[in-house]
């Protein structure tokens, strides 16, 4: 009996977080997702939030680009973070190799609002590198470089980085040596070792890193705001928009449903279309 | 031209190097494997085994010398373009294919035509009696068939040469006896040439057709078994391959057939100097007497004609059917001396403290210089 009241009291902060802080603000989230406001203090309970959404274009396309953004930085931090990864776990060594990992973390010291500033720093009309092209004449005028889908591309996948780079690290360096040598002695060649050994065996961090990353990119608001400016068109901003300026509370909440069904939709069709399962990816992955 | 190539061995080392840093992992080695035989490389652990293999399979390059495969220079060839396969010391099976893809990944490589490869796949199963294992996963197999799959996976590209690092090094005892006799066969099935590398000897002695026994980044010796174990050239060898009863001392004197020589605890010998020579009076050497070539008898008459004689009391009896032995302690430097008793029998009533009486002719005692042994 008393032990069992230890593994209560020990599991009581994990269920107050997860009941406080995740659950409760989300069944209140739904039951005001589902009014629909008629006039100054009259609700009604209907689907007509979540209508909205469907019927007004923008609402849509605005998801749909940051959907289709969120992915393809995905798949950019995955294509440099993998020969990154790759170099840190298995060819690095010592020294080398803490500072390799150190260099990847160090951006994260300094809070987000200050690396992207630094990037527009850099990047604005003003900035560093639009002086330096004009100063080596390969720009006649001032370059605008913020502001464009590029940038906030940039931005997303400078934010990303570490997020797949762990993941990546820790599943290489669990990859054995004689593993590799033993494709190469067979008769592979560096192409084929990685598509039939390293990769199958790297499949479970790819997965998690980029579950990971695309969930952060999805519901980045700062990078894509601050570096796209007003026309960034990202779904948070839409949210943003509902809660903040407009005080519709009940359209944000949808907004904000929407973006958790659509999302796991996504991660769902992701695992189904590249074969993995979410057990296999979190849980111990060598079991395979 | 062809003709020559053809005749060339298999795998042969002339005069390769190899150093990490400034350590001298491999020092001047040179070794000829004929085709089709077994042969093991038998040495310490950290002695440069592993180096030299992976040199020959083109993970490493050696820093001076040569590797020729069937008369054809290595250098500068990728592993993935040598005729050599290896199995690994612990076998770097692939967990996320099931069997037949492990063994079928080397013919996919080269392209082979997938029907092929199924039919080749099936025909290499079932000659390690492992036929309806095809569609298991690795981790499904016991330790001895994953030996067997990884043996397989590299004897399916009919390789000139096998390499093989201690592959047996992580089987439990019983399955490594076991296991030994069937590499043995496999190696005669398959008439496959092997370099198989371990710090067991009785794995090299039981398998090989030539043993190199190897110290510090050199060949020691290079011979079959029995000439290894009954015609050691140097002390390293006598001490390594096989047990020993080992005395040092000074030499009084010596000529080209016969050493003798007192220990410090005023022990006389006799004993056969190497044939290299090179002893002199005065000298410092170590001799090798094996624990079979020791007589026992109750009375000092019995071996009166023996070049050695010692008298001393059984500290215990080491009974193990054909391999039984006595531990005999000599008195006088208060050392044990380890003697097998005879086949047949005349000893076996031998009880603890009896006094007995020790003999041995001088070609028995194998004597070299004193320097470090294995
Ligand atoms: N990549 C390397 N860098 C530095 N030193 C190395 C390297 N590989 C091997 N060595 C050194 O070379 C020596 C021989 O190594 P090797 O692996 O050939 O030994 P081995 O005979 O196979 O030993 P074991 O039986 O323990 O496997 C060792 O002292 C080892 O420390
Ligand atoms: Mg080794």
């Amino acid at each position: 009996m008393k032990k069992r009241l230890g593994f209560y009291l020990l599991l009581a902060p994990l269920l107050l977080w997860l009941f406080g802080l995740i659950i409760v603000p989300h069944i209140d989230m739904f039951f005001l997702s589902l009014q629909e406001k008629l006039g100054p203090g009259d609700y009604q309970t209907s689907l007509a939030n979540y209508a909205a959404f469907f019927n007004e274009p923008l609402y849509w396309n605005t998801f749909a680009r940051t959907a289709i953004m969120s992915i393809l930085a995905t798949m950019i931090t995955l294509l440099i973070a993998f020969p990154v990864s790759y170099y840190i776990a298995k060819l690095a060594q010592g020294r080398i190799r803490a500072v390799l990992f150190t260099l990847c973390l160090l951006p994260f010291w300094v809070s987000e609002l200050v690396r992207t500033f630094g990037w527009m720093i850099l990047l604005r009309e003003t900035g560093v590198l639009s002086h330096l092209l004009q100063w080596t004449g390969l720009a006649g005028q001032p370059v605008e470089m913020l502001y464009n889908d590029a940038t906030i591309m940039v931005g997303l996948v400078y934010t990303s980085m570490l997020f797949m780079v762990v993941p990546l690290v820790t599943t290489l360096d669990s990859l054995d040596n004689a593993h590799v040598e033993a494709g190469y002695d067979l008769g592979g060649n560096g192409w084929s070792v990685l598509r039939e050994i390293v990769i199958p065996h790297a499949m479970p961090g790819i997965v998690s890193g980029s579950i990971v990353v695309f969930m952060l990119c999805l519901g980045n608001y700062l990078t894509p705001i601050l570096l796209g400016g007003k026309s960034s068109l990202w779904f948070t901003e839409q949210i943003y928009d509902q809660f903040i300026t407009r005080f519709n509370w009940e359209q944000g909440s949808a907004f904000g449903f929407l973006l958790l069904i659509l999302s796991s939709a996504i991660v769902w069709t992701g695992l189904r279309l590249t074969g993995q399962n979410l057990s296999s990816t979190m849980g111990d992955g060598g079991e395979r | 031209m062809n003709d020559s190539t053809d005749q060339a061995p298999a795998l042969e080392c002339r005069d390769i190097v190899r150093t990490f840093g400034k350590f001298k992992a491999v020092d001047h080695v040179s070794f000829s494997v004929p085709e089709g035989s077994f042969f093991s490389i038998l040495g310490p652990s950290g002695c440069g085994k592993t180096t030299i293999l992976r040199m020959a399979a083109g993970f490493l390059e050696p820093d001076s010398g040569d590797i020729y495969i069937k008369g054809k220079s290595m250098l500068g060839v990728g592993p993935n373009k040598r005729p050599v396969n290896m199995v690994f010391q612990h076998l770097a099976l692939f967990p996320m294919m099931n069997v037949a893809d492990n063994i079928g990944y080397g013919l996919r490589r080269r392209g082979v035509a997938k029907a092929e490869i199924a039919v080749r796949v099936k025909a290499v199963l079932e000659r390690i009696g492992l036929a309806d294992s095809g569609a298991k996963r690795i981790s499904q197999l016991s330790g001895g068939q994953k030996q067997r799959i990884a043996i397989a996976r590299c004897l399916v590209l009919e390789p000139d040469v096998l390499l093989l690092d201690e592959p047996l090094g992580a089987l439990d005892l019983k399955l490594r006896e076991h296991m030994k006799v069937e590499l043995k066969k496999l190696q005669n099935d398959f008439g496959t040439t092997f370099v198989y590398i371990t710090h067991d000897q009785s794995e090299a002695l039981v398998m090989s057709d030539q043993v190199a026994v190897m110290n510090k980044g050199v060949f020691e010796q290079v011979g079959s078994a029995q000439e290894l174990y009954y015609h050691p050239d140097t002390a390293f060898v006598a001490g390594f391959v096989g047990d020993s009863n080992r005395w040092r001392g000074r030499i009084d004197a010596a000529d080209a057939s016969s050493v003798k020589l007192t220990t410090a605890d005023g022990l006389s010998f006799a004993a056969t100097p190497p044939k290299a020579g090179g002893l002199g009076a005065g000298g410092e050497v170590d001799i090798f007497v094996r624990p079979e070539s020791v007589q026992i008898a109750r009375a000092e008459a019995d071996v009166q004609a023996m070049d050695n004689r010692l008298q001393g009391r059984v500290e215990s009896v080491l009974f193990n059917g054909a391999n039984s032995r006595v531990l005999v302690r000599e008195p006088r430097s208060g050392g044990e001396i380890d003697v097998a008793l005879p086949q047949t029998g005349a000893f076996h009533e031998l009880r603890k403290g009896e006094d007995i009486w020790l003999g041995w002719g001088k070609d028995q005692a194998k004597c070299f210089a004193a320097g470090e042994a294995g």
